[in-house]
Formats: structure tokens, C-alpha cells, sequence
């Protein structure tokens, strides 16, 4: 415990002020040749239930292509969708994995430019999450087209006729904008790996030792090269910024531009965009976790950056749920009939359980996020975060299902649409794909970033020194040496 | 459409439908009446429907399911007035044949990812299925829910052997995977036009009717050339105070029973129903 003196220039007051020292993200046993050693690690042997985890997530993953296969073959008629109930769970799932896409993408690139440095740690697998949640919503597009055999009809291609896409349709505004964003995320989250993948070609053998060095293109860790890498990857977080806000907001179009009750609400860019982030939150706390103990990353995944993840988590969350009650309000007092009977049929009708299951999940369970208990207990807080994006898919149901249900034309309201096995088939494939491709990513490439850790770790150095100089010369024994040494 | 036909005829694809004398100028624009007080509920469009656009029977099965074909549908309502002394209203059902409404500002054109839905000249909402990729976004922005998409492959079994011989060759068989709706019995105008048309005239009045509007007994469908203001259809509509470009008809006086089904959607339809006059009393 360290304290200085101040003396107020004006009134001349002695005033004490207490340092009390802030707990530090890494512990002081974080040592750059540790975090080699440690990351290294986990491409090679983690816990066995890594493999139980990803044995089931395959299981699941074949379980959904049989779905799909079996829909392809016989038609969407399998999967009980019928006319008003034309979307069913796929539009709410990719609604659901595209949203999942957004917060990796937050945490690495706009956290990044505001130098947040507690990213440093957990970012790269939610850069991973990004990329394989969103290859995982691109699979819905194409499972929940009639004719997926002629997927690229969508695409601005060139063509012998000059025939285009419809520009007007929000559908092709979904697959350019999804496009770019995949492909953007891809690359940023390739460029920043870069580094750590020759860090791995320096220390791996054999058929993995190509892969990165084929990978890690030349890298060699030259000032030239550390200048070009620094300001090509500021460029790239600038451009993924307001990308991935744009997203989510051309894909609440699908909704806002259309005549439907419960979908023609003004304010749906920005609650989808917000509703992204926040199931993209908890879906990092929940990888968070399990990471933390598949690979072994306690030194790194530690509780001041996990305190962090949870505050950010219950802004979003509290955002979001301002501006999910905004747009009940906005109904409740419109003027528009159809839209205040649909909002009274989800709360009341065929959905009412899905209504307010969701209301629980993803509004309630917040508030347990402040208890101090559930913040410190990790199987706890695994359970709960899983809980907030249940209810964020609920969320995403109640507003594909009920609007169909109870739309403008009365013949058609349906009571009781309940999806075919077909369709929950494929859904729980969806999530074996991407636990699959996520653990697998995880297995082959350092799913921690080593060089920003390393900063990391310099930098607490650093201001521990900065830290030492300012206090009484007696006390400069507290402060530890200078760790590190080994690059 | 080439790339500089795109750029030059930009503002064309910006266009307002409909505008005030859109049609004066053109040859056609397909419009209907369907007067409810004639409708007895037959069923008879429906059949015709199913005959002349080789639409699929889907069973029971699927029907119950909500997967029918039925491009034209017979509406059953027993609603506000209504006494029920027994399971049934003491003054019968009310029916009301629902269809394409063809709207001249049609929520299903522009959501379609790939134009496979598109307006043409003569004011028909047409749906290409060669085009369409079945993202069913039409049928989720159609107010009226009258499009029907092709859950099954029903080429595969919807007539066997040698029913297949009493399918129209004038009108594609669907195959599934693609959405389609009510054409007009675009086969028969198409037919019909192009006649007129080596011959140097317009299609009279009533030279061309749809197959539901041939079919019904009571002729409380009536079909024709609103374009062509000597037509039966355009003095029917005329006379309703029903204007096709605006989205809400002031009447001169009470009793004049023309409107157009949610209209205040601005989706301008092209088929005017007539009220049904009930007395209550009787």
C-alpha cells in the first residue's frame, strides 16, 4: 500500500490520497517464455474433454446434414413449414448465429482502438466465434432455400444475360452485407494471427510446421515488418467497425421494411444490433469458460478480465432490454391495431411460453450477473450465460413465429404451428458445426494471442516502473523486477 | 438488362405504382369484380383453377397441414351479427374467394432476392419460376397470404399414370422448391393477345376469361380490361367509386357496396369485391 501528499494550490490543505492498487488482469507469474510454453501447449494435448466435446459435436453435426440430406431429397415440406408459416426456425436461428457473430468482432476491433488492453487475452477466439458463427448462419440461407441448387441466383455475378439481383430486396442486401463481413472477418482474424502463427512454425515439426509456415508468410518479426503489421491492422479495425453495426441493422431489414405486424418497427436496426452484441457477450463468456479449462488457460483467462466481459455483458444486456420495451411501447401506444393485437397475441396466445420465457432469460437473469457469488463461480456463470442466449434465440422465435401466426389476413392465423423434427434436426446441427469447427480451431491454431499478451505483460511492467518511481524510494522494494527476458 | 441499360433507365425503377392514368395509354390492364351477395360458396373456381393450371391435390394430409395449392380458395366466415342457434349461424356462412389481388404495389415484387416476381406491362403480378431460388420472402410480406409454395415435388406423384394426360400443355408443372400463385390464367391472355394482336385489334371485352370466372355459376366473377373503359369490368368499377390509384374511395352516397381488401396497406389491388347485403331481420 502506497500513499502521497497533495497540497491543494489554493486552500492550502494537506490531503492524503490512498493507492489502492487495482488487481492485475495477468498474475505477476505471466513470464513471455510462459506464455510461449503455455499456448503452445494447448495446440497439442488438452484436457480429454476436449475430445468429448468435439466427438459430440460431430455426432450432432451428422445428425443435421441427415436432416438436411432428407429435406433436400424430399422437399421443405419435411420440415412442417406451410403458408403463413413460411420461415419457421431457420430465419430465427440465422437470425440467432448471425447475431452471435457480432461481439467478436466488438471486442477485437472497437476495444482495440480504445486500447482496452484486457482484450488482449480473449480475443482471438472471439475472432473465432465470429468467423464460424457467421459461416454457420450462411448455412440457413442456403438450408432454407426451396432451390438451394441455385444459391447464386442472389449473387451480383456475371451472366451471359445481364440478369441481376434484385437490389430492392433485403435478402440481397443480407448476402452482400454478410459477404463482406465474413470475408472481412476472416482476414482480420488471419492478419492478426500472423505473428503467433511463426511463433508456432519456429517450434512445431512436420506436416504442421508447413501449415505454418505457409501460413505465417515470411514472418520473421522485423521492425519494417512490426510497423506495416501495427498500421495494417489499425486500418482493418477502423473498416470492421461501423461493418459489423451495418450488419445487423441491413439484417433487421428483412423485418422493418416489410408490412408485417410486430416486424414494421423503425427502431429494429438498432434493438437487432444491440440484441447481436448482447448474445455475442454471453456466447464469449460461455467460451470463456470452457476454454479456460479444455486448454488450461487459467494464467490468462483471469477473473479481472472476466469481470470486465460481465460488466460489458449487463450494459448490453440492459440496452438492450430498454430497447426491446421501447418497441413494446411504441406498439402499445401506436395507432396501428394489427400490430397491438400481434404484440397482445405473443404474450397471450399459441407462444406465450417462448413471450415470456424469453422476457426471463435474456431480461431477468441479467441482474444475477450482479451477484458476486455468480461472477466467481465459473459453472454457475457457465449455465447462466448458456440461459441468456437461450433467450435470445426465444427472442428471435417470437419474432418470426407469432407475426406469422397472427398476421393482417384472418384465414390465415394458425393455431398451435409447432416445426417438424426436421427442422430442430437441423438447428442442433448447426450448433455441432460450429462447436466442431470452433474446437478444432482451437486445437490447430494458438486460440490465445501470444504477442499481445506479451505487450500485455510488458506494459503492466511498465507501469509498475512508472508506478515505483513516483513512490517513496522505501517502498520500491514491493514492486517486482522485471519479468520476461525470453521473446 | 445490360449494365448502361441499368444506369440510363435508372429512374424507371424508381417509379411510383400506380399514378393517376398510368393505363390510358396502354392496351391492357387486367382487372376483376367479385361481387360476394352472387357467391354461393361452390367451390366451382377452385376446380376450374385446379384443371386449367395443373395445380397438384396435395390430401388430406397435407392439406390439414396448411401445404394446399389451392390458387384460388374459397373463404368461409361466420362473423359479428351472427346468431347461433345450432353449430351453424342462423343466417348461413359468408363466403369470400380469395386470390391473387394482383396489386399494382405489390409487397411481394420487391423483397424477391432475385426479381423472380416482377409487375408487367399489363398490370399482372407475374412470378417466373425458372428464376425463382424459393427464399419464400414474398409469401412473408404478402398480406393476403395467396401464394403458395411448392413444399413437395408433386410431379413425382400427384398424378400417377394416366392422369397425367389431363394436364394443360399450356401451363408449366412446378417442380418443387418454387413458389407460384394465381396467374390471371396468364396462358389464356397470353394466347388471346397475341391473336389480337396478328390481327391487328385488341381483345374484345369478354373474348378472354379466366377459368374461375368461366366456371362460376352465378357469374360473381367478372374479368376484363380495365384499360378498355367500354369494358364490363371498368364500368363495374366505375360505378363502385373504386379508383385503382388511390388507397382509400370516398362514396357519393351509402349503398355502394365496391371496396378492395386491405387497402389502407397501399397495396392497390386489382379486384374489387361487392359487399354482401345481409338482412338481419328476415
Amino acid at each position: 500500500m502506497s500513499h502521497s501528499v497533495h497540497s491543494h494550490p489554493q486552500l492550502d490543505v494537506q490531503v492524503e490520497r490512498k493507492f489502492i492498487p487495482k488487481q492485475k488482469d495477468l498474475g505477476a507469474d505471466v513470464t513471455w517464455a510462459k506464455i510461449n510454453k503455455d499456448v503452445l501447449k494447448s495446440l497439442e494435448k488438452p484436457r480429454p474433454v476436449f475430445w468429448v466435446i468435439f466427438f459430440s459435436a460431430l455426432a450432432l453435426f451428422s445428425f443435421g446434414v441427415y436432416c438436411e440430406v432428407y429435406q433436400y431429397q424430399n422437399g421443405m415440406g419435411v420440415a412442417d413449414l406451410n403458408n403463413p408459416q413460411v420461415w419457421g426456425l431457420y430465419i430465427a436461428t440465422f437470425i440467432f448465429w448471425i447475431g452471435m457473430g457480432h461481439s467478436g468482432t466488438l471486442l477485437s476491433a472497437l476495444l482495440h482502438i480504445i486500447h482496452a488492453d484486457w482484450r488482449k487475452p480473449i480475443y482471438r477466439y472471439s475472432e473465432a466465434m465470429t468467423t464460424f458463427t457467421l459461416l454457420t448462419a450462411a448455412l440457413f440461407v442456403l438450408v432454407h432455400m426451396g432451390r438451394l441448387w441455385q444459391f447464386y441466383y442472389v449473387v451480383a455475378y456475371p451472366n451471359e444475360r445481364w440478369t441481376w439481383p434484385n437490389f430492392t430486396s433485403p435478402l440481397v442486401w443480407d448476402a452482400t452485407a454478410i459477404g463482406t463481413y465474413l470475408t472481412s472477418s476472416l482476414l482480420f482474424l488471419y492478419m492478426g494471427m500472423i505473428p503467433d502463427l511463426a511463433i508456432c512454425r519456429d517450434n512445431a515439426r512436420g506436416a504442421r510446421r508447413a501449415l505454418y509456415r505457409f501460413l505465417s508468410m515470411g514472418w520473421q518479426g522485423t521492425d519494417r515488418q512490426w510497423a506495416n503489421f501495427k498500421v495494417a491492422y489499425m486500418t482493418m479495425a477502423c473498416f470492421l467497425m461501423p461493418l459489423a453495426v451495418s450488419v445487423h441493422s441491413i439484417v433487421s431489414t428483412d423485418f422493418a421494411v416489410s408490412q408485417n405486424p410486430g416486424w414494421h418497427v423503425t427502431s429494429f436496426p438498432p434493438y437487432f444490433v444491440l440484441g447481436a452484441l448482447y448474445s455475442g457477450c454471453s456466447g464469449i463468456i460461455t467460451l470463456f469458460i470452457v476454454l479456460r479449462y479444455v486448454f488450461r488457460f487459467e494464467a490468462y483467462m483471469t477473473q479481472p478480465i472476466l469481470n470486465k466481459l460481465i460488466k460489458m455483458t449487463f450494459a448490453i444486456a440492459m440496452v438492450w432490454t430498454y430497447l426491446d420495451l421501447i418497441e413494446y411501447a411504441t406498439t402499445w401506444y401506436g395507432s396501428d391495431e394489427v400490430a397491438k393485437a400481434d404484440l397482445i397475441y405473443r404474450a397471450t396466445g399459441d407462444y406465450a411460453l417462448q413471450f415470456w420465457g424469453m422476457i426471463f432469460c435474456a431480461m431477468v437473469m441479467p441482474f444475477t450477473l450482479l451477484i458476486r457469488f455468480v461472477r466467481h463461480n465459473y459453472v454457475v456463470l457457465l449455465i447462466i450465460s448458456l440461459i441468456l442466449n437461450v433467450g435470445m434465440w426465444l427472442e428471435r422465435f417470437q419474432i418470426i413465429t407469432p407475426t406469422f401466426a397472427k398476421s393482417h389476413y384472418p384465414w390465415t392465423w394458425t393455431a398451435g404451428w409447432w416445426p417438424s423434427w426436421v427442422q430442430w434436426g437441423i438447428v442442433a446441427g448447426s450448433f455441432g458445426w460450429f462447436t466442431m469447427l470452433f474446437m478444432l480451431y482451437c486445437k490447430i491454431f494458438p486460440s490465445v494471442s501470444m504477442y499481445e499478451v506479451k505487450e500485455m505483460v510488458h506494459e503492466q511492467n511498465m507501469e509498475e516502473k512508472a508506478l515505483a518511481a513516483q513512490t517513496d524510494v522505501h517502498e520500491a522494494g514491493l514492486v517486482p523486477e522485471m519479468k520476461g527476458g525470453q521473446a | 438488362m445490360s449494365l448502361s441499360n441499368l444506369i440510363q433507365n435508372w429512374n424507371s425503377f424508381r417509379t411510383r405504382r400506380p399514378y393517376e392514368g398510368q393505363y390510358d395509354d396502354a392496351p391492357y390492364k387486367w382487372a376483376m369484380v367479385i361481387d360476394l351477395d352472387s357467391c354461393i360458396g361452390c367451390n366451382a373456381c377452385t376446380v376450374a383453377c385446379y384443371a386449367e393450371n395443373n395445380l397438384p391435390v396435395v390430401g388430406k394430409e397435407r392439406f390439414g397441414k396448411g401445404q394446399a395449392m389451392h390458387w384460388i380458395r374459397i373463404e368461409r366466415y361466420w362473423g359479428e351479427g351472427d346468431t347461433m342457434t345450432s353449430e351453424f349461424p342462423d343466417h348461413g356462412a359468408q363466403y369470400l374467394p380469395m386470390l391473387c389481388q394482383q396489386c399494382e404495389a405489390a409487397p411481394c415484387e420487391p423483397v424477391c432476392p432475385v426479381g423472380a416476381t416482377h409487375h408487367s406491362p399489363d398490370g399482372l403480378n407475374t412470378q417466373v419460376y425458372n428464376r425463382c431460388v424459393g427464399s419464400r420472402y414474398c409469401s412473408a410480406n404478402c398480406p393476403y397470404k395467396v401464394r403458395y409454395f411448392n413444399w413437395w415435388n408433386y410431379p413425382d406423384r400427384a398424378w400417377p399414370n394416366p392422369l397425367e394426360l389431363q394436364l394443360n400443355p399450356d401451363v408449366t408443372v412446378r417442380s418443387k422448391g418454387v413458389m407460384e400463385k394465381c396467374t390471371f390464367c396468364m396462358q389464356r391472355l397470353r394466347a388471346g393477345m397475341d391473336k389480337a394482336k396478328t390481327e391487328g385489334r385488341i381483345l374484345a371485352d369478354g373474348e378472354v376469361l379466366t377459368a374461375c370466372a368461366q366456371a362460376c355459376p352465378t357469374s360473381a366473377i367478372t374479368f376484363g380490361n380495365l384499360a378498355d373503359k367500354k369494358s364490363k369490368v371498368a364500368r363495374m368499377w366505375k360505378n363502385q367509386q373504386v379508383d385503382l390509384a388511390k388507397d382509400s374511395q370516398e362514396k357519393s352516397e351509402e349503398g355502394i357496396r365496391g371496396y378492395r381488401i386491405l387497402e389502407e396497406l397501399n397495396t392497390y389491388p386489382s379486384i374489387v369485391y361487392l359487399e354482401r347485403v345481409r338482412n338481419l331481420e328476415a
